[in-house]
């Protein structure tokens, strides 16, 4: 089945829809990481369904006015005035506080400086990081690659996420691993799952994968594997490319 | 020969490389006593599959003499691509991957998991009470089961052997038990999002009630056999010692970090699934060390029977209530029965989608094969987990499958913690100290 006698429209790959683009034009920023084609895994003309067509933006949910409620100002007041008293105001680019978690969006420069913050500010204490969690957006365009961080403050029992995000193209991101000791094995594993770089690490290699494997498995781009397997007389295509349904 | 990419060469370009495989020390040392090169400091590969060292783990140590003078871990061995895996099936379907993650504790795997999606799908507060109750019925009898491994396999390896025997002998009741309630001895794929996938079986609760009845009267042997055993605490007192500082910032959590006297406990201090409602107490020692650890999981076991039996209480008053979420459209559709021919598929249900309801058998094959949507967004619910802090970051982006998820396993992070309680110690403490950690390697390496 080839592209001419598919009877799917052409699909406006960056297109903006209505709705959004009403967003986009009040000042607020468009969280689109990605697009989503079709609904029922099918293209060309085995689609009968008229849903091939269907073209939907993947939204996250955007940056949070304040008050952010509870205790999400005290954090992000202490966080401020800290910045403030820097050079660094803007070093947060955006907060979200979504199904009762608040994420920092850091800009990627002052993270070290951010976290510092985290962990020592009285008013703040964050002592535990539960690591950082690499995750790939390859529709996210030049923020494609995203590290989370997980921070809890056993004093006051809060938890806050901060979120880096840097381009495919420079995958660097500074290493906290001096002020959270804890990272080092789990920045190593976000290297060699997702190839992000993160500078200042006392020793960045391989942990989980061998030592001259090529690639970073968990990417979007790299392929699952599997190999087909025959039952009866049928053949099941392995896992990543059986039918999906988007 | 084609080329192997994956396969480069590995010769050692410096030193002196020994095969040592048994019953040749004789020539082994002949032919360093003529060697200049003959000196104390050996640096010696532990595993990967040595059997003391919980899984397939390599302990890269450089020895002076019998003195540890640096500790490195090796791991990867057990990498399955979990995380990859559950990228490519359903939001259902995610859970029969990361049961199989930490082997040890399976429904904490799928209890961390399942409350990130529910927390995404906004469904928290629609979770039938029955459901909650009987995750933490699980949960604690896991907590039972985990813990009795890592004293096993912890007295086993200082050459305790009575208290591997006994420790195994008491995990099959406990496995016993979750085959009765699951159909499975492990890998469970119990905990849905939702709920969980049945009810309990006739006679569970009477199984559970003798359980603990037992289990209250073997417990004591692990004390009167441990506890002030003179070889024991020789063994594992003071050794493997990390305290408080240490311990966060290493992200230590668990056992290792209560025994430092840090009563740090998510169940007590952020609650999920109900704990808040329940009776128990949050254990701590304060000697810092693997003896004071040790002490932990036993009496850990004393609290998980106490909730273990409140869980019964409660359902023993529910019976009959619904175990999955009302919402049609996120839960299972497919009911199971026991036939004359085993567990399968109920036959009423079968009946109502083959022969009453094209709505029906639509609404099943829909939900089967395509799964449900999760909002996009992303949520990390950790749980206390018999090693500790366990999470699992999980992000959708609107789709059927999950976009990404994470576990963060407490064994990982806390086998960092290996160069730290080890080093300067001797050799045969290493092997005391990663005991006390008590990693799995499938939960480390996922």
């Amino acid at each position: 089945m080839t592209e001419e006698n598919s009877n799917v429209p052409a699909q406006p790959d960056s297109a903006v829809p209505e709705e959004l683009s009403d967003d986009a034009s009040r000042g607020r920023r468009v969280e689109s990481v990605g697009t989503r084609h079709g609904m029922f895994g099918v293209s060309g003309s085995g689609d009968t369904s008229g849903y091939g067509g269907l073209v939907k933006q993947t939204i996250f949910p955007g940056a949070s006015q304040r008050p952010y409620g509870g205790w999400y100002d005290e954090v992000a007041d202490a966080l401020e005035a800290r910045l403030k008293a820097t050079d660094l105001a803007a070093a947060v680019e955006k907060v979200v506080v979504d199904r009762g978690e608040i994420t920092f969006h850091v800009r990627r420069d002052d993270l070290p400086f951010v976290a510092q913050m985290f962990r020592d500010d009285e008013s703040l204490r964050f002592e535990f990081c539960a690591g950082v969690s690499g995750v790939h957006y390859p529709g996210d365009t030049g923020r494609e690659l995203h590290a989370v961080y997980h921070l809890l403050s056993m004093t006051y029992n809060r938890r806050v996420r901060l979120e880096v995000s840097v381009p495919d193209a420079d995958p660097h991101i500074p290493s906290i691993v001096s002020i959270y000791p804890t990272n080092d094995w789990h920045e190593r594993e976000t290297y060699d799952m997702y190839g992000i770089v993160f500078d200042g690490h006392p020793a960045l290699t391989r942990i989980l994968m061998p030592d001259d494997w090529p690639g970073h498995p968990q990417r979007k781009d790299y392929p699952l594997g599997g190999i087909p397997v025959e039952y009866k007389g049928g053949t099941i295509p392995p896992p990543d490319q059986r039918r999906s349904y988007s | 020969m084609a080329q192997d990419v994956y396969a480069g060469s590995a010769d050692t370009a410096e030193g002196r490389v020994f095969m040592v495989t048994g019953q040749d020390w004789d020539s082994i040392t002949q032919g360093l006593e003529a060697d200049e090169l003959a000196e104390e400091r050996v640096v010696v590969n532990m595993g990967p599959q040595h059997p003391s060292t919980h899984g397939v783990l390599r302990l890269i140590l450089e020895l002076d003499g019998e003195t540890v003078t640096e500790a490195r871990c090796g791991i990867g061995y057990l990498h399955t691509g979990i995380e990859k895996n559950m990228e490519y099936r359903s939001w259902v379907q995610g859970v029969t991957f990361c049961t199989r993650a930490d082997y040890l504790s399976p429904f904490f795997n799928e209890a961390t998991y399942v409350l990130g999606v529910e927390k995404l799908l906004g469904i928290e507060d629609e979770i039938p009470e029955k459901a909650q109750v009987m995750r933490v019925l699980l949960m604690e009898l896991n907590r039972i089961s985990s813990h009795l491994v890592a004293i096993a396999t912890g007295g086993m390896e200082i050459g305790a052997l009575t208290v591997m025997t006994i420790g195994f002998r008491e995990r099959e009741l406990v496995l016993d038990l979750f085959e009765l309630i699951t159909g499975l001895r492990m890998n469970h794929a119990f905990i849905r999002p939702g709920g969980v996938s049945q009810d309990l079986p006739p006679g569970a609760l009477d199984e559970i009630r003798s359980f603990v009845k037992l289990m209250r009267k073997r417990l004591p042997e692990y004390a009167d056999l441990c506890n002030a055993n003179p070889i024991f605490k020789g063994r594992l007192e003071g050794v493997g010692h990390l305290d408080l500082a240490g311990c966060l910032a290493l992200g230590l959590s668990g056992p290792i970090l209560r025994s430092t006297g840090y009563p740090w406990d998510l169940r007590k201090t952020q609650p999920y699934c109900g704990y808040e409602t329940y009776d128990f107490d949050v254990q701590t020692w304060d000697t810092s060390d693997s003896y004071g650890r040790f002490r932990i999981r036993l009496a850990e076991m004393w609290e998980s029977l106490r909730l273990v039996e409140q869980a019964a209480d409660r359902l023993a008053k529910l019976e009959g209530a619904p175990v999955m979420v009302a919402d049609k459209k996120i839960a299972w559709p497919s009911q199971l029965a026991i036939g004359s021919d085993g567990l399968g598929n109920s036959l009423d249900h079968i009946r109502h989608i083959m022969g009453e309801s094209m709505e029906a058998l639509i609404h099943h094959f829909k939900l089967v094969t395509e799964g449900f949507r999760v909002p996009p967004g992303q949520a990390y619910v950790p749980i206390e987990s018999p090693r500790g802090e366990l999470g699992a970051h999980v992000v959708s982006d609107g789709g059927t499958r999950p976009f990404r998820a994470h576990f963060r396993d407490p064994s990982f992070t806390n086998l960092q913690a290996t160069s730290v309680m080890s080093e300067g110690g001797m050799v045969a403490d290493v092997i005391v100290a990663i005991a006390s950690i008590d990693p799995v390697m499938g939960g480390v390496d996922r």
